[in-house]
């Protein structure tokens, strides 16, 4: 099978995978080298959960063309999840068997989240669907914050006011403790597992957009009142394509959750949600590729950056102004393209760089 | 029966009856013209039709079925299909997906499938692709299939619109302005485009025009509409020398 | 029944703060469709320069140059990263904002510092002490109040009544048309963002005698309340601004007083959902049809 004479959409594909594939062989190398610094080899499954976020809010803001600011509350509710399963069978189950589990509740009970939060978000659009999914993600932080479970001889008990009130008896132990969160999960998640739900990821969202119903999404994008006339039922693929993006997030979380002992809610607040945005208009909107190159090298970049310590944030808030005045204002595309016509003509005597 | 009974259909917005009393019955493959000046609320006519508002008051009966208070997308299924003022592509997407996604309720396959990349998903993606490209033939669009809707010229956007329109297979098909900003050449083609869809598809066209010459040699019957009400109707010879058709138009006395 | 007015009177005054703020959001955003994401930190920065001119120079010339100051930063602000992005997609807009307040934020972090800085409070009126002493308003929050209310009622007549007002409505009703009339765009979307920067100023001085101390990120969480206050109220509507910062203030401050600070978030983003299923538009917003 000639390379060339696929379909140029699955060529496209396969270079992105091919991708994945190449980082892995290449952070392998350099770990087997001994070339990895403890810190770098630290942020390889959160690189990885990024990752996912960000393809998975790509779905969302580029494929369906809906903004969303409440990501991480699919992410923080899949962690959620996974941790409250892997510490109830850690000592019941074997390694692997809970981590599977983990990670399928958590993918399953972003879903669920994702489908009641979709019924009433989905009928607003615009800068009003943003706010409101903002407001839920700030509620399932709070919400998760002021969660108290425990289990005891006599089964599991639940409260919202503290860990006292749960009444539990001396066998018993709080597994999610209000604002201080979950203690005491299996640091499970690896590196090779992080590449592998990347692919898992792509393969799901790369198929979905090559397909009827990835038309169906992005035609309501372009022109949601055409999209009627042909007869697309909005509301429905407007959830498929909300529903899928929440439950990645809730696979990426419920691994991320997995590469620490303990997790709280607080990490996932509308500053991760706006760092993944900031990841996919950074990659390209819709460019599913780009949102894992720009997510993996963002996440690296402040690692790199920590010489400049104190600076890098700053660093990182003007590089992201100048890109976006780079890209999008049509002063610097003119100015672009005589740069670039510049380059053009030196061509011929340009020596090697 | 005729394909399309409308009757005592009006909209108020804010007190105004922007259409009042308006009544059609429109016949299975006939071509039937909705003329009138600018602001008569022929456009609201057709979003009347189309679900995108909803009515006052008045029946909206096709093929036996009453489509009043339903959701445009159910009214396309039920067999309406529309073209758009401005111009309504999907700016992102191919020619040729254009096409595709109005063909989503012909040929279909579950999502799953789609993800999995099932037997059925190929099969389907290439009945798919057959129908949509034999379309575009149609309309002379096959050669551009593979660019962005937003980059062909304006007349072959036009097209694109009434080819996409037609991949639902309606039962009426209702043309908003499909002669717009069109030289005479390509309004010359476009009329032959219309009457063999007709011919072709068995399809009822309902359309808007100001291009007198085009609604008077290709409309079997003409409804003309003045300030949201129905003025007169009747074949083009009729309508053309009407004195009030002509006021209405020019203004004042015939 | 005084723990219920007090915590009322405590909820309008929050309240006015973030209507200041929301007023701010909601003019730049009915002009240029734009969610200032770097107007919450603006207030911040008015907040933290109130701190270091008040310590060295007298009120008299520390208010007013915190005022100048900021209204100088927004101005700056919008020239440099907005304006070149005008005709850009709305996210390319929306990211640069956010660029600009993690800038103004990390700015901050640098020059000022991140211990947590306090002062004395600005505000000179003693506490109103009403049923016998059973009821103590503050005077900052009396003055909170009154400025807010002042500076609504103004801002109002303002809009509604003065030609530079009427073309501030223009520019956000259709900018083109606007500029076929002759209105100055770029004059009057620099003001917009000059009022809306003096009104940041204005909520930060308010601040600093209200709460005891301010941190570089201390704009963050209530630059969103306020952004949630304007669409609740109704996006693009300044009397809908006023009244949803006013309604927000109060439903924080009682959701703390009687359930718990944690939840107090989660009720005030739960009421917004609430409203804005039954009214798209927020309250006093309004339904624009599309055009089909």
């Amino acid at each position: 099978m000639k390379i060339r004479s696929l379909n140029p959409n699955f060529r496209r594909r396969l270079v992105t995978y091919g991708i994945v594939a190449a980082a892995f062989v290449f952070i392998q190398i350099l770990s087997g080298a001994g070339l990895l610094t403890n810190s770098l080899s630290g942020q390889l499954v959160p690189i990885c959960a990024y990752v996912i976020m960000a393809v998975s809010l790509n779905l969302t803001v580029g494929i369906l063309g809906e903004l969303s600011l409440g990501h991480a509350g699919f992410m923080s509710v899949g962690a959620f999840t996974g941790a409250f399963l892997s510490v109830c069978c850690k000592d019941v189950l074997p390694g692997w068997l809970t981590l599977t589990l983990a990670l399928l509740a958590g993918t399953a009970a972003a879903a669920l989240v994702g489908v009641l939060i979709g019924i009433p978000v989905l009928r607003l659009q615009g800068d009003y669907l943003a706010i409101v999914t903002l407001a839920f993600g700030e509620i399932i932080k709070n919400l998760l914050n002021s969660f108290y479970i425990g289990r005891d001889s006599a089964g599991f008990h639940l409260s919202f006011k503290d860990a006292l009130s749960l009444g539990l008896d001396d066998t018993g132990e709080v597994i999610i403790n209000g604002a201080q969160g979950v203690t005491g999960m299996p640091r499970s998640a690896s590196f090779t597992l992080g590449i592998v739900l990347i692919l898992v990821t792509l393969f799901v969202v790369q198929n979905l957009v090559d397909s009827r119903t990835g038309r169906a999404i992005m035609s309501i994008r372009d022109n949601r009142i055409a999209a009627e006339s042909v007869g697309i039922n909005v509301t429905r693929y407007k959830m498929i394509a909300f529903t899928v993006s929440a439950a990645l997030a809730g696979l990426a979380g419920a691994m991320y959750a997995h590469n620490f002992s303990t997790l709280v809610a607080r990490k996932f607040d509308y500053n991760t949600s706006i760092l993944v945005l900031v990841f996919i208009v950074v990659g390209g909107l819709g460019n599913i590729r780009g949102s894992v190159i720009a997510a993996a090298a963002l996440t690296v970049l402040p690692e790199l950056l920590r010489g400049f310590s104190d600076y890098r944030m700053l660093v990182y808030a003007v590089v992201l102004i100048v890109m976006m005045l780079f890209n999008q204002s049509p002063q610097f595309a003119a100015w672009r393209q005589k740069l670039a016509a510049k380059f053009r003509r030196r061509r011929p005597n340009r020596k090697e760089a | 029966m005729a394909l399309l009974e409308v009757r005592n259909l009006g909209i108020t917005f804010g007190g105004l009856h922007a259409v009042d009393q308006f009544a059609v019955s429109i016949e299975k493959g006939q071509l039937f013209g909705l003329i009138g000046p600018n602001g008569a609320g022929k456009t609201t006519v057709f979003n009347l039709l189309t679900g995108v508002y909803q009515p006052t008051e008045g029946e909206i009966v096709l093929d036996g079925k009453s489509i009043v208070g339903q959701k445009p997308a159910v009214i396309n299924r039920a067999g309406v299909a529309r073209t758009f003022q401005n111009i309504r592509l999907f700016k992102d997407l191919t020619v040729l997906d254009n096409v595709k996604v109005a063909l989503h309720n012909q040929v279909k396959y579950l999502t799953l499938t789609g993800v999995l990349r099932l037997p059925a998903y190929f099969k389907q993606e290439r009945v798919m692709n057959e129908k949509a490209h034999s379309l575009l033939e149609i309309f002379d669009l096959d050669g551009e299939a593979g660019q962005p809707a937003s980059s062909l010229p304006y007349g072959k956007q036009r097209k694109l619109e009434i080819a996409r329109a037609l991949a639902t297979s309606p039962k009426l098909l209702l043309l908003d302005e499909p002669a717009a900003g069109m030289n005479p050449n390509e309004t010359a083609e476009l009329m032959e485009i219309v009457r063999l869809v007709r011919d072709r598809f068995g399809i009822a066209i309902l359309l808007i025009e100001h291009d007198m010459s085009f609604v008077m040699g290709l409309c079997e019957r003409i409804v003309v509409l003045d300030y949201g009400r129905v003025i007169t109707e009747g074949d083009p010879e009729a309508v053309r020398t009407n004195p009030k058709v002509v006021a209405a138009y020019l203004g004042g006395e015939a | 029944m005084q723990y219920a007015i007090s915590i009322l009177l405590s909820g309008v005054s929050l309240g006015g703060q973030y209507a200041l703020i929301a007023i701010g959001y909601t003019m730049v955003y009915g002009i240029l469709r734009l969610i200032n994401f770097a107007h919450g930190d603006l207030f911040m920065v008015a907040g933290l320069l109130m701190v270091y001119l008040s310590a060295n120079l007298p009120l008299a010339a520390s208010i007013p140059l915190v005022l100048v100051l900021t209204v100088l930063l927004g101005f700056i602000i919008e020239r440099a990263a907005y304006k070149p992005l005008r005709e850009a997609p709305s996210l390319a807009v929306l990211i640069t904002a956010i660029g600009m307040s993690y800038l103004l934020q990390n700015l901050a972090l640098l020059v000022f510092g991140s211990a947590p800085k306090s002062f004395s409070s600005v505000i000179a009126l003693q506490p109103l002490r009403l049923f016998d002493g059973a009821l103590i308003i503050t005077g900052e929050t009396l003055t909170t109040i009154l400025a807010s209310a002042a500076i609504m009622a103004g801002l109002t007549l303002f809009v509604n009544k003065t030609k530079v007002g009427h073309a501030m409505l223009a520019v956000s009703e259709d900018r083109g048309a606007a500029q076929l009339m002759g209105i100055n765009v770029n004059a009057t979307i620099s003001l917009t963002f000059a009022i809306g920067s003096a009104l940041a100023a204005v909520a930060g001085v308010l601040l600093c005698s209200a709460y005891p101390s301010l941190t570089p990120t201390t704009g963050a969480m209530p630059g969103i309340k306020a952004f949630v206050a304007a669409v609740f109220g109704g996006i693009g509507s300044i009397p809908g601004a006023m009244l949803g910062g006013v309604l927000l203030g109060v439903i924080q401050s009682l959701s703390t007083a009687y359930i718990s600070s944690q939840m107090a978030d989660a009720i005030v983003f739960g009421v917004l959902i609430i409203v804005l299923l039954v009214r798209p538009t927020g309250i006093l917003g309004k339904q624009t049809r599309e055009k089909v």
